[in-house]
This record gives C-alpha cells, structure tokens and sequence, in this order.
C-alpha cells in the first residue's frame, strides 16, 4: 500500500465519523430549529382565532378542522382547569398525499362570554423521513466530493512534495556495493528531507568505506599468507628429502603438505575473487569460446579418464565473447572441474556452444541442487575433500563482472549456462 | 655457477639456499635493498632470484639498476602479489620469470636451471643425463642414441624429473608444471600417475640408465641406476 493509499484509508475513516456525527448533530438542531419556528407560528395563529371569535361568534360552531387549521369545542370548566397548553406531533389524512401525514398540532382553551372551549391549531409539519433521506444524499455526495478532492491533491502533493524522497529511493533501489557509484540525492527545501538525505548519504559513504577496507584487508591478509605457506611448504619439502623419516613420518609429511596447498589454492581463490570484485582486470579481448572449450578438454582429458568420465564437445555455433583472457579460462574450466569432480564413475559430461549462450552439463546425483545456493561461497555439496567451495562463486562473479546471465536447470542432467548476451 | 637471492624472510631464504646447495649452487643472499645493491653492484651472479617487497626499497627499483647495468636476463622474481601488474613490469624491465608464492622447491629448481640452460647454451638446449639425451628445443628424447618418441606430457614429466634429478618431486608441482594451473582441485593429483606409469615403460624397454620411484605420500624421485 502506497502513501497515498495509506493516509487516504484513515482520512476516509476519520471523515466518515466526522461527518456522521455532524449529520446527526446538524439535525438535531435543525428539527428543533422547525418545531420552535413552528409552535410561534401556531401561537400567533391561536391570537388571531381569538380575535376572530370575538368578531364572530360563528366561529365557535367550528368543530371539525374542514379546510381550516382550527377546530372549536365546548368544555366543561373542570376540563378547562385541568387543560394547559400543549403542543404535540400527531398524524393526520392529507388529501393530497393520500396518507396520513406528520402534523404540529397546539391544544389550548379559552373563556368566552362564561363558558369554556378548547381550540385545537394544526400546522403542517417537516416530513422526517423525507428530511432524512435528503440529507443523507447530501451527505453522501460531500463525502464522495471530499474524498476526490483528498486524492486529487494528495497525489498531486505527493507527486511534487515528495519527489526529493522518491528520487533518493529509486537511487537506492539501484545501489550496489562495489560498483563504485555513490548515491546522489535531489535538492530540497523540505527539512526532513534533507535531514534524511544526509544521514543516507553520510550511511552510504560510511558503508562504502567499510566495504573498500574490508575487500582490502581481505587482500592484504592473503598476500601475506603466501610467503609463511611459502616457507612451510619449502621447509617440508626439504625435510621430506633429508632420508631419515620412515615411510610413515614421509606419508605425515605428505599429508601436512597437501593441506597447505589446499591453503594456498583457497587463498588465491579468495584473491582472485576479491580482484574480480576490485575490477582489476580491465583490458579485454575477443575469445574464442570454441578454442578455449576445445584446449581445456584436451588439458582436462587425463583427468576425466582417471575419472572414468567422458567428455563431449558439441559445437552447434561459433562464439566468441569479450573478456579478459585468464577469466575466460577460469570461468570455463571451474565450470567443468566443478562438472568432473561432481560426477560418478562412467558419467558423462557434455558441453554445448550456442549462438548467443554455452552451457556445461554432467551427470550426477538424481537430485536437483538449490539453485539459489550452488553459487554462494563455501557452499559445499557431498564430495570433493580437495574442494575450497568457492569454484562456483568465481564463475558467478566473472559472469557478473561481464553482466552475463548465469542459470542453473536439472533435467536429469545438472546444466549450468552461461547467457554472454543479453 | 652462482646464484644470489633477494629476499627478506630469512627462514624462505634459507630454504630456498638449502635446496639450491643441494644442486651444488653457490648462493649468496641479501636482506634489504641496500645489500642487494652493493652485491648486484659488485659482483656477478648467473642467477638471481628477486623478491619485490624488501626493506628499503622496491624489488622492481633493483630491477631497472640490473637493466642499466645490462644484467636483467638471469632475473626470477619470486613475490607473495600475483598482480598481471608487477608481472608485466618485471618482464618488461627484463626479468627472465615469474613465480607466485608460495611455490614449490621442484618449480624454483626447474626454473633456476631453465634460466642457466638458455645462458649457457645459447640456445642449444639438451640435457645428459646417463644415456639419455634430451633436446628441449626440439622436444625429443634419444637413449643411446636411439630416438624414443614420447607424448608431450611424457616428455614434459621426463624433463622436469630430470632436472630435478635425485630430487624429491611433490606430485602437485609436477601436475601443475605439467598440466597447467587449472588442474587445482583435483582429487590429490592421482590422475597423473597413468601418464607416468607409460613414461615408465618406455624407460624400462629402452634399457635406460633412470628409473623415476614413488614416494608414497609425496610424489616422485627420478634417479640414476
């Protein structure tokens, strides 16, 4: 739900209760407003019957209303006693609404020449339900205008008075560490906004410089665990020479040997990746996809043999992408040591090179892989001791470096594409 | 033949001296820059292993003083940055290699005597060894005069074996000089074996003076019958 939405729901509710509680106030003093206008009229009406009375006495035969307001009866003194003047709401037949029909009526009595008489004067009165159903139409339509009316201006409000806000926000959305952009916010006069700019701005900037420091601590420390893995390498070694260690201490040393290079292959894993991210690889060049498959399964060919793996090259279109040179190398053969070390003993594995995309694919486990996962660091399947878990998460990073689409599909086969375009 | 190494860690320097001796080498070192410009300066070594990082000043600086002093050909720089940069520029100012660290003993070998074969031999380029005689120029092996044809990853493990003659050669620097780079991760290397299982062979039915041996748990060893 937008802004606008949001503050037009509860001005729509508050407005509701608002104006309902007027109408019904609004009424109130309306009908008391009529009925006080009403019994005056009746009560002027009532003085002058009294002088017509005393102009003509006729006038007291009167005793059915007809086509007067009035009509005249004779009480007895007791009943005129006990009589005061009231003023009621009663129903009466109209002749033109064919229905009985809301009247005022004013009961009163007066003494003429010693005898009692009770006067009784109607007046026409507001039809409620009419008044009613008028002013709930009425309402309804301020409320539909009022309505309008917020959302006309809300939105063109919105649209103005929040332009700084949603232009810092569209900047926002399209950030992304690393790539060196640094987020640009619009001028405003509006305060809050431009508190809100500056404290983005001062939290991005802080958080860029965290990023640059910790890719070039991360740098750093691997450069300087090469020369101490240099020397215990290199010390092994010559100590693996020197003839007195048995075959179970030279199998020790063997072992102590091996797990440094594992060492040494993770930290120029990490490396490169970080050097991918850093971009230091700027200089491309034309590559042939074809060529480089070709060369890299002739290198891998001893290796899928051992493995009992066969390797086929389906060249269905030429392709050659723009790049640089190593990262095509290591992206194409991470992709098909990952589809070599992931397989099992006369599995296959299949390269294809298409128009606008390659793709390697390899038999293996039955089961589809978590595709959100396979190309996150140290994500490691089942196999593969000698695996540092971040063979897959270089491929992912040259792709994104060179904005190439990456896919991971299982059909019984697990294929993962490469799309160079688009 | 004399060989000087630049290097700041006294404990790499050391080992690296060590296996260097072993081949009957004479090494020199230096700590600092300072040093290793007095000796540069003053003395003249076939071989000089360089790192680039040292107290005092650039190891490339070093680099541009053996250029002027026509001195650069016989350079291996050894440095911990696997920077294209610095590679770039060590070859440019006429440093003969380029070796990432850490590496392994057999890699440094092989490369300190690949320089000194092309020195000495200018260009002709055969290595005797028993009745073996590799050319590799032309990439091909006689035994007793006898050509034996072997395929390029044959020749390739015979070659480097044979410069490591005697040497205990750690089965990852063999598939990594022989195989490429990209063969890391690769299930303990194991693969090679049958490659040199058929080298094997062809030694053995060729009567030749060398037998490469497993060390188990390590690698390989070639050594003289």
């Amino acid at each position: 739900m937008n802004l606008l939405n949001y503050t037009l729901r509860y001005l729509a509710f508050a407005l509701f209760g608002i104006i309902s509680v007027w109408a019904v106030l609004f009424y109130i003093n309306m009908l008391d407003e009529v009925y006080d206008s009403l019994d005056d009229g009746l009560d002027n009406y009532k003085l002058l019957i009294l002088e017509k009375v005393n102009e003509d006495p006729a006038t007291l035969s009167r005793t059915d209303f007809g086509e007067a307001n009035y009509e005249i009866r004779e009480i007895s003194s007791i009943q005129a006693f006990q009589e005061k003047d009231s003023y009621r709401d009663t129903l009466m037949y109209m002749m033109n609404e064919k229905d009985l029909e809301p009247v005022r009526m004013l009961t009163t009595d007066f003494k003429y020449k010693d005898r009692f008489y009770e006067l009784k004067i109607i007046s026409s009165m507001v039809e409620e339900d009419d008044l009613i159903e008028d002013l709930f139409f009425a309402l309804i339509w301020l409320y539909v205008a009022l309505i309008v009316s917020i959302l006309v201006v809300n939105n063109f409000l919105l649209k103005k008075v929040w332009k700084p806000f949603y232009h810092l926000l569209e900047q926002l959305k399209h950030f992304q560490l690393g790539k060196g952009e640094p987020v640009k916010t619009a001028d405003t006069d509006v305060k809050e906004f431009r508190e809100l700019n500056s404290a983005v701005t001062s939290l991005v900037l802080h958080t860029l410089e965290t990023y640059n420091s910790q890719k070039q601590f991360i740098e750093n420390a691997s450069h300087e665990l090469q020369t101490p893995v240099a020397i215990s390498i290199n010390k092994l070694e010559m100590l693996a020479e020197k003839n007195d260690l048995g075959e179970a201490g030279l199998e020790a040393v063997g072992q102590v040997i091996q797990t440094l290079e594992r060492l040494t292959r993770l930290n120029k894993s990490l490396l490169l990746l970080s050097k991918i991210e850093n971009r230091q690889f700027p200089e491309t060049e034309n590559v042939s996809v074809n060529d480089l498959a070709a060369q890299l399964t002739n290198e891998f060919a001893d290796f899928a043999e051992y493995k009992d793996i066969t390797i086929k090259l389906y060249e269905n279109s030429r392709l050659s992408v723009s790049m640089q040179k190593d990262l095509a190398a290591i992206l194409l053969s991470n992709l098909l040591k990952n589809a070599i070390v992931h397989n099992y003993s006369h599995g296959s594995v299949n390269i294809y090179i298409e128009k606008d995309h390659f793709s390697i694919s390899n038999s293996g486990n039955p089961e589809a892989l978590d595709k959100d996962k396979i190309f996150r660091r140290f994500h490691k399947s089942n196999s593969g001791k000698n695996n540092t878990g971040l063979g897959l998460a270089i491929v992912k990073a040259i792709a994104d470096l060179y904005g190439f689409g990456i896919e991971y599909v299982f059909d019984n086969m697990h294929t993962i594409k490469i799309h160079v375009e688009g | 033949m004399k060989i000087l190494i630049i290097e700041d860690e006294t404990e790499l320097s050391d080992v690296i001296r060590e296996s260097l001796e072993m081949e009957h080498f004479l090494v020199e070192s230096a700590e600092d820059y300072r040093s290793a410009l007095d000796k540069i300066i003053s003395f003249h070594y076939d071989c000089i292993l360089l790192d680039i990082m040292l107290p005092g000043g650039s190891g490339l600086d070093l680099l541009q003083e053996l250029k002027d002093l026509d001195k650069s050909d016989n350079v291996i720089i050894i440095s911990a940055k696997d920077s294209l940069d610095d590679k770039l520029k060590g070859l440019n100012l006429g440093a003969d290699d380029y070796l990432t660290k850490p590496f392994h003993i057999a890699e440094l070998t092989a490369r300190v005597k690949s320089v000194l074969r092309r020195k000495s031999f200018e260009g002709k380029n055969f290595i005797e060894l028993s009745n073996l005689k590799l050319d590799a120029g032309e990439r091909t092996l006689q035994i007793d005069n006898q050509p034996i044809p072997l395929n390029r990853k044959e020749f390739d493990i015979l070659m480097y074996m044979i410069v490591n003659k005697s040497r205990l050669v750690n089965k990852t620097a063999l598939a990594e000089h022989v195989w490429g780079d990209h063969m890391d991760e690769a299930d303990d290397y194991e693969f090679i074996y049958s490659q040199i299982k058929n080298l094997r062979k062809k030694l053995k039915e060729n009567n030749a003076g060398v037998e490469i041996q497993a060390v188990y748990g390590i690698g390989y060893k070639l050594v003289q019958l």
